[in-house]
């Protein structure tokens, strides 16, 4: 790649590659901040699921240009990294927040609507039919 | 017939053969051989996991798609940096449900993964018997808006695409 070999071509990718470089720290930093003040498990877990996506992205976008300004040399596996990236962010989130309605965890009491995942299942709570194996069970509200 | 049985899947064959390519970094023929053992032995190996393949009925549609969706993941990290940096702010967050009209598992997998990706929502839990998912919203004011926002948005061109 001779036709690089230019200064004002230097200059520019120097500046490029800092600013996505500072680009992506700043957002990273961002949504890690947002684990500290968020209130509650759901809200925590947008962060993770996007920010850092975005903020790893830059940052790899900052090294491919650093190694085209260096060595002259373009590598494309890091382009793959924030594909792949971009393919199990989702999953991951969405296993998380699976997880966290089946442990019922407590949302923010500022939520609004009520998912019957989070609601206190009413089964077994008062067993008034009685167990077939258990003998005695039931018979609390029998009359 | 013998090709058939040894490529069940020639598109993944052929994307697992390149991503090798692309991380060995380097095109010889050690690697685009190795390349395509891969590319023949993952998908046979795998073959009892997949669902009946999806069939792209409009391919520059999906192009657009793509492209809308890598636009609004940008727009949608900065929206969710903005409002995680100033915590002063109280977020106005929401569980909605949000009923699937689409009904093959791979399109719903991909509408999940999108919103999920997407202006601060996360699908949180999808419910097969009553066709509908479970969001998670970061911050919002009026669930309907955001119920046609992914409708208009989203789910209608991935069902001009695959169904």
């Amino acid at each position: 790649m001779a036709w690089l070999d230019k200064a004002w071509i230097d200059t520019a990718l120097e500046a490029m590659t800092a600013f996505f470089l500072v680009a992506g720290a700043l957002i990273t930093f961002i949504s890690s901040f947002g684990m500290v003040h968020l209130r509650d498990f759901y809200l925590r877990m947008h962060g993770p699921a996007k920010a850092t996506t975005l903020g790893v992205g830059l940052i790899l976008i900052a090294c491919m240009l650093y190694f085209v300004l260096i060595e002259r040399t373009f590598h494309i596996q890091l382009l793959l990294v924030t594909i792949f990236l971009l393919i199990t962010a989702p999953i991951s989130a969405h296993l998380l927040a699976k997880v966290a309605l089946h442990q019922k965890l407590p949302s923010d009491t500022t939520t609004t609507g009520a998912p019957s995942e989070l609601r206190e299942e009413d089964v077994a709570q008062e067993p008034d039919t009685p167990h077939p194996e258990v003998p005695g069970s039931g018979q609390r509200h029998s009359p | 017939m013998l090709i058939e049985r040894c490529l069940p899947r020639p598109i993944l064959s052929m994307i697992l053969m390149l991503v090798w390519i692309m991380l060995s970094d380097v095109i010889t023929y050690g690697s685009v051989i190795m390349g395509a053992i891969l590319g023949i032995a993952i998908p046979l190996m795998t073959q009892r996991f997949w669902d009946a393949q999806p069939v792209v009925k409009k391919p520059l549609r999906l192009l657009r798609y793509t492209l809308r969706v890598m636009v609004d993941i940008l727009l949608a990290n900065l929206e969710v940096a903005w409002l995680i940096a100033r915590p002063w702010r109280r977020p106005r967050p929401a569980f909605i449900e949000y009923p699937l009209t689409l009904k093959r598992d791979f399109s719903i997998t991909l509408l999940a993964s999108t919103i999920s990706l997407t202006p601060g929502t996360i699908s949180a839990n999808l419910r097969l018997d009553g066709r509908s998912l479970l969001i998670h919203v970061l911050d919002t004011d009026d669930e309907q808006a955001v119920i046609d926002e992914i409708y208009n948005r989203y789910e209608r061109p991935l069902m001009e695409i695959y169904e």
